[in-house]
């Protein structure tokens, strides 16, 4: 027996006398049925936990051991001028409000993080910790974690043992003088301060005892020659309680304000100065900018207590839900609660009380008599409170108050009547008593020009303004900030950090700029942070897990008998080649198929062997998983593997050899599968074509070669593969795709064009060769592990999903649509065609799509194996294998193949049907997001595309395109239709009473130019104008479009 | 879920939630003889769990029917005290999950044992488990190794036990019962003096690759507990045989009756 490991050295951890007293925590948990149950656990003190810094020679033997804590401290502060310079300790308060100034401090100044506040972070807020997470792993920082509970000295006295403790803790005492944490605590016992400490007490007296160690400790290092000092210690805290008993004991102790504002840099000082949080409540900190002594009127009803909350919902007095709202009129919600069948409406500022989009909400129900039915009108926050001042609070205070009461007295009235117009389709009524969890993040804003007191670009003053959320759902942000002015023309990113009860709006604080308005660059980081795509650059620690090679590393020689080459066939010989669009730089597939001597074909898809640079568990597969996807803009690509594999190592490009992972298929000509075998290969491409070349080449009758060959009989091959699958009812949905067409000869890329994206035979080609592999593959891994294998599905739609469009089909056009199953589907889709309307087919296609369901990753074991199947593709099982490089489902795809086949043994955490799950719904989630991110980007481009064209044609109106359109919807006051050519979805309404709607017939009609009726009704072709229109006060585009023919929407 | 992702098995400091490194065991003390009227018994705490174990026999069958011909028959019971497990309700005797400890602590025992020094008797070996923190299993293990010890019993090597757990790719040692439900884990038993493993259990899957170190440092760990056992067996011992010294002293117990010497400690 061969073992690759050390036993390592095994020790009894023998508790001494003197910890008793911390030898036990105890506490009281509920459980899930809600009794209380007595808790107790063990708890273990040592004396080799290092305090980090490079000087210490003492710690420097300890586990674990690497220095962080520099000789010299941070300088450049008003306040604290030791020669050596100081070092931060973070108390809790900070991470959990100041997480925004943490990350933007210097990455020189050194950091103490006792594990006190990074336990209670932990406890508090996930997203949070997992910031603070990624500010430690960052190796410019000097941050270092103390491990202040487990050291003997610093570990607080558990509060049941005080009283049986104490005697052995004064006997320690009077033996030795070493145990300097055990006084601290005797005296403070003796004070009688502490009896009954709150957790939020204690967890500050352990960070006090962290600053008292380290004093303590530095005392014992002689100090390095340049400095003769040790560097001071210095407690940034927001807790007024806490400074002050830091202070009394002669520690250094400030709030992130005073140390913000007290430091040299006058840059570092304004940057950091508007990212400081305004903090509330009864923990001291600063006041509210409106409330003069407690005398600013409550707006809304403070929340009950959490307690009385959960009470509520679970004696069903209360729903809990997520609260949504309405993006089209912003004194209008909803909750999705389960009571009712329909969700919960909240009408009025008051009954939504600060609730924001996302949050989850604890709501009360209205009497069955104050029910109302959801408003017909569009209500825009920003007409409708746009004289709103964002410093009126500061003003005098009656008068603040009076327009207070004024405008409540007009949203009521607004509310009400939007509320009211529509008594019979009343829906349960409530108003928020609570909430639950707040789901805020960073939200990318505009500055609200019109709130702006001093506009002078020079001023630096501190003003109030209001911030616009690019997301309509949001309501407007009220931030303190010196950089307004400059901020003006920018997209800027603004976090809420409260909204107390005196306050119309939320109070937040300002982030970071992202740019100029309309500029690329700033468009793109707003949408890749509005849609959550992570787009850092690569870390160290990632980077580092790359082979040491880099640019060169090359497939060893296979006579040297390397490890790569070990269970991997040879097929360099073969005549393989890729086919990608045109300037494909990450290529992940390529196919290459022969005769055989059998009269069969042998055919293979040859993936990029990821799996074998991405390694289970280290740091790359750690980001991959949290990236899940590769994002496209249209100008940009946001990888999800760093750029070294996914565009050179694990790229199979042409004329080089690569790894990679083979399914090799024999067929029939017919395409009948015979046999498959998987197995891992090295191979050298002969031609990396696109989709054009390849078939021109495909197409050139002259060309005889092998190669050429081996294109002609996949593509025989996918022909008859793909007859199979349209025969078994796979469906051939549309959606629009667009190709911008970029101008990149000066730089900077200036689209020019938009047109719908062409299709060739190649296209299909390469499709079916990879469904194929995916199906095989899917196979194959759900044989193997049954549990754990990373599938895809599509479940079929429901039927009434349908309806509609099948109202419409049938009484506009006359025409049915079996949706029974996917194949009949399929069949009446292709039997919806206008002979005067050729894209009629495209756009039922088009509006049929829209009533699926998306398709989703899942592990096999979590669901019923009969809804494995895929509907669109008509498919009983199926995964992602063939784009690694790309996806993060495919890695996992390919770690389960690569064992299924026994070439390597699986990492457990594949086999934890807990961790798949949880790696597949952050996929899900990732690839959702990625989709809305690509679509979004289309849309800015699509917009600058118009203002070219409008440009070109010499106009400066902003440029106006006319273009044809079809009526996807009729609405009582307006039309939605859809621009075939742009891709865009716009509203037409109209303002007039002048036409007529016939909602049975799905018909308007309208009075043409010449005072004749005309009827618009679905799926008729109209003209439209399309603009983009540009919000003076927000900087915010929207497209407006307007109806040109049969009619002039202008007039109606 | 939500609560038991809370719970860090290892932070970043490489300590487990109470503490200690992944090969640090917990705290251990032992007593012996705390039951007199039992044979031989023997209280074993590690962490907070404390088993007692109390073994009476070699001794007549209670019924004819267990007496085996050739050589001793082993009868374990074991009992969990109510309050020994907050929140987990009274466990009775019939408990299959005990039953199953009892058969396990049999096994493991029966080839240690030289029972066929004592042919048609019987040993019963009662375990109680006082508290609770994880690891019963080897803690009782070790336990009834020291009450057989307590007892006389001849064996031909002490038994250790321990459990293993697999935290990603670090195996952790001696778990306590918040990593217990959370980590997958291995029970080993061996006999520290030839490293021969007599148990090794497993309730849930861990992968194969990881299923050799985790044996082998558990197998060391054993090795490290009998030390810590055998020091303690010795000492007492020692004190014993100090005490006899004492009684054997010619001018105060020598050719004494019983009776006169109760009366001359009184």
């Amino acid at each position: 027996m061969t073992s690759n490991f050390s036993i390592p050295q095994i020790t009894i951890l023998k508790r001494t006398r003197e910890d008793l007293a911390f030898a036990q925590k105890k506490f009281l948990k509920k459980t899930k049925k809600g009794r209380v149950v007595k808790i107790l656990r063990e708890r273990y003190l040592r004396s080799d936990i290092p305090c980090g810094y490079e000087a210490c020679a003492e710690c420097s033997s300890y586990p674990g051991y690497k220095a962080v804590l520099p000789v010299e401290g941070a300088r450049g502060h008003g306040k604290f001028t030791s020669k050596a310079g100081h070092w931060l300790v973070i108390d809790t308060n900070i991470v959990l409000h100041q997480i925004d100034v943490l990350e933007s401090l210097p990455a020189g100044i050194p950091i103490i993080l006792p594990s006190t506040t990074l336990a209670e972070t932990r406890h508090r807020s996930l997203p949070l910790y997992n910031r603070l997470q990624s500010l430690l792993a960052d190796e410019d920082r000097k941050v270092w974690i103390f491990w202040n509970e487990e050291r003997r000295e610093t570990a607080t006295k558990v509060e049941r043992y005080r009283t049986g403790g104490q005697e052995s803790a004064s006997r320690t005492g009077d033996e030795e003088d070493v145990e300097d944490g055990m006084n601290v605590i005797e005296t403070e016992d003796k004070d009688g301060k502490i009896v009954r400490e709150t957790v939020n007490d204690r967890n500050d007296r352990a960070i006090r005892l962290t600053l008292e160690f380290y004093q303590n400790h530095l005392k014992t290092i002689t100090p390095s020659r340049s400095t003769a000092t040790h560097p001071s210690l210095v407690l940034l805290t927001d807790d007024r309680g806490n400074r002050e008993k830091a202070l009394a004991s002669g520690f250094h102790a400030v709030s992130t304000r005073e140390y913000v504002d007290g430091m040299t840099d006058e840059l570092t000082k304004i940057t950091l100065g508007d990212l400081v949080a305004v903090k509330y409540g009864p923990e001291g900190g600063d006041r509210p900018p409106g409330s003069k002594g407690g005398s600013a009127k409550r707006l809304y009803p403070e929340y009950l207590p959490q307690a009385t909350l959960l009470a509520g919902v679970k004696s069903g007095v209360f729903h809990q839900g997520y609260f949504n709202a309405n993006p089209y009129n912003y004194l209008e919600g909803n909750v999705n609660a389960q009571a009712f069948g329909k969700p919960i409406l909240l009408v009025g500022r008051e009954s939504m009380n600060r609730a924001i989009d996302g949050d989850v909400v604890v709501v009360e129900m209205l009497p069955e008599a104050e029910w109302k039915a959801p408003g017909q009108e569009v209500l825009d926050q920003d007409e409708a409170l746009k004289n709103d001042d964002a410093d009126d609070e500061e003003g005098d205070a009656e008068e603040g108050q009076q327009s207070e009461a004024r405008m409540a007295e007009i949203e009521k009235k607004t509310a009400a009547s939007a509320a009211k117009q529509n008594a019979v389709e009343k829906r349960p009524t409530g108003k928020v008593v609570g909430i639950v969890k707040r789901n805020w993040r960073a939200y990318v804003c505009h500055l609200d020009a019109s709130s702006l007191s001093n506009k002078d670009a020079t001023s630096l003053a501190q003003q109030t303004v209001f911030a616009t959320p690019l997301e309509r759902k949001l309501p407007r942000i009220r931030l303190r900030t010196r950089q307004a002015p400059s901020l003006l023309d920018q997209k800027v990113l603004i976090s809420i950090d409260a909204w107390p009860p005196h306050s119309r709006y939320p109070e937040g604080h300002f982030v970071r700029a992202l740019g100029k308005v309309e500029s690329k660059e700033a468009e793109q980081e707003s949408l890749l942070l509005e849609y959550e795509v992570p787009y850092r650059p690569f870390g160290r620690a990632i980077l580092n897990c790359l082979p040491v090679e880099g640019e060169s590393w090359v497939v060893p020689p296979k006579e040297d008998g390397n490890l790569i080459w070990r269970d991997r066939e040879d097929l360099r010989d073969l005549l393989i080649c890729s086919i990608d669009p045109p300037g494909c730089q990450d290529i992940d597939d390529a196919l290459h198929a022969r005769p055989l001597p059998n009269g069969n074909i042998e055919a293979g898809v040859h993936i990029a062997d990821v799996s074998h640079f991405v390694h289970a568990d280290n740091p790359m597969d750690a980001e991959a998983a949290s990236r899940g996807t590769t994002v496209y803009l249209v100008d940009k690509r946001i990888d999800m593997l760093p750029s070294l594999l996914g565009t050179n190592l694990c790229s199979l490009r042409p004329f080089v050899e690569r790894l990679a992972f083979s399914a090799i298929w024999e067929l029939t000509p017919d395409g009948d599968i015979v046999g498959v075998r998987f197995t891992k290969s090295v191979i050298a491409s002969k031609e990396a074509f696109t989709y054009q070349a390849a078939q021109n080449r495909k197409d050139d009758k002259s060309l005889q070669d092998p190669l050429t060959e081996g294109i002609r009989l996949l593509n025989r091959l996918a022909i008859k593969l793909k007859q199979k699958r349209i025969a078994a009812g796979a469906l051939s949905l549309s959606s629009p795709e667009l190709k911008i067409h970029l101008n990149s000869n000066e730089g900077a890329p200036e689209p020019i064009d938009v047109e719908q994206k062409a299709m060739l035979e190649t296209n299909s080609l390469v499709e079916e060769f990879m469904l194929l592999a995916n199906i095989s593959v899917a196979k194959r891994i759900q044989e193997a592990y049954p549990q754990t294998a990373v599938l895809r599905r599509h479940m079929p739609p429901p039927q009434t999903n349908f309806e509609t469009l099948q109202d419409i089909l049938a009484k506009r056009k006359g025409l049915s649509l079996d949706v029974s199953s996917s194949k009949a589907l399929a069949d009446s889709l292709d039997k919806c065609v206008d002979p005067g309307h050729p894209e009629f087919n495209t756009l039922v296609r088009i509006m049929a799509t829209r009533c699926m369901l998306a398709a989703e990753y899942f592990c096999a074991g979590s669901v019923s194996k009969d809804t494995f199947g895929h509907y669109g593709l008509a498919t009983p099982i199926y995964t992602h294998f063939t784009s690694p490089i790309r996806r993060y489902a495919d890695v996992l795809a390919h770690r389960q193949l690569a064992a299924a086949i026994g070439y390597t043994t699986l990492h457990p955490s594949l086999l934890s049907k807990s961790h798949v799950e949880r790696a597949m719904s952050v996929v899900n989630r990732r690839h959702r997001l990625a989709q809305m991110a690509g679509r979004a980007s289309v849309e800015f481009y699509v917009g600058l595309a118009l203002k070219a064209r409008g440009k070109r044609a010499g106009r400066d109106d902003g440029g106006v395109t006319r273009e044809d359109a079809f009526v996807i919807r009729v609405f009582k006051n307006g039309l939605a239709v859809f621009v075939p050519t742009l891709g865009l979805e716009g509203l037409i309404t109209f303002s007039k009473d002048s036409h007529e709607y016939d909602a049975e017939q799905y018909q308007l009609a309208v009075p043409n130019s010449e005072g004749n009726k005309v009827d618009i009704s679905v799926f008729d072709t109209v003209v439209v104008d399309i603009s983009l229109e540009k919000d003076k006060q927000t900087q915010r585009s929207k497209v407006k479009m307007a109806l040109v023919s049969p009619a002039d929407s202008e007039q109606l | 879920m939500a609560s038991s992702s809370r719970v860090e098995i290892l932070n970043e400091g490489g300590l487990r939630v109470d503490g200690r490194r992944p090969y640090e065991l917990r705290s251990v003390s032992m007593t012996f003889s705390p039951q007199a009227h039992a044979d031989g018994s023997a209280t074993m705490q590690q962490g907070l769990t404390t088993v007692t174990v109390s073994v009476f026999g070699p001794r007549e069958p209670r019924s004819r029917a267990n007496a085996i011909h050739d050589r001793a028959n082993l009868v374990v019971e074991v009992g969990v005290a109510g309050w020994s497990q907050p929140g987990v309700g009274q466990r009775n005797r019939g408990d299959k999950r005990l039953t199953e400890v009892g058969a396990t602590i049999r096994q493991t025992f029966e080839p240690v044992i030289m029972s066929h020094l004592y042919p048609r008797s019987e040993i019963s070996i009662y375990v109680q488990v006082l508290g609770s923190d994880g690891g019963i299993l080897p803690t009782a293990i070790n336990a009834t190794t020291l009450a057989l010890i307590d007892a006389g019993v001849a064996m031909t090597d002490y038994i250790t036990s321990l459990s293993v757990g697999l935290h990603l790719t670090q195996p952790l040692l001696d778990l306590s019962s918040p990593e217990e439900s959370d980590i997958p884990y291995l029970v080993v038993a061996s006999l520290p003096g030839t490293g021969k493993v007599t148990l090794a259990t497993l309730e849930t899957r861990i992968h194969v690759d990881r299923f050799e170190e985790m044996l082998a440092v558990g197998v060391e760990g054993c090795k490290i507990l009998k030390a810590e056992m055998e020091g303690e067996v010795k000492k007492r011992t020692g004190t014993m045989v100090e005490r006899m010294k004492l009684n054997a002293l010619p001018d105060r117990a020598g050719g004494m009756k019983d009776s006169d010497r109760d009366i001359l400690m009184t």
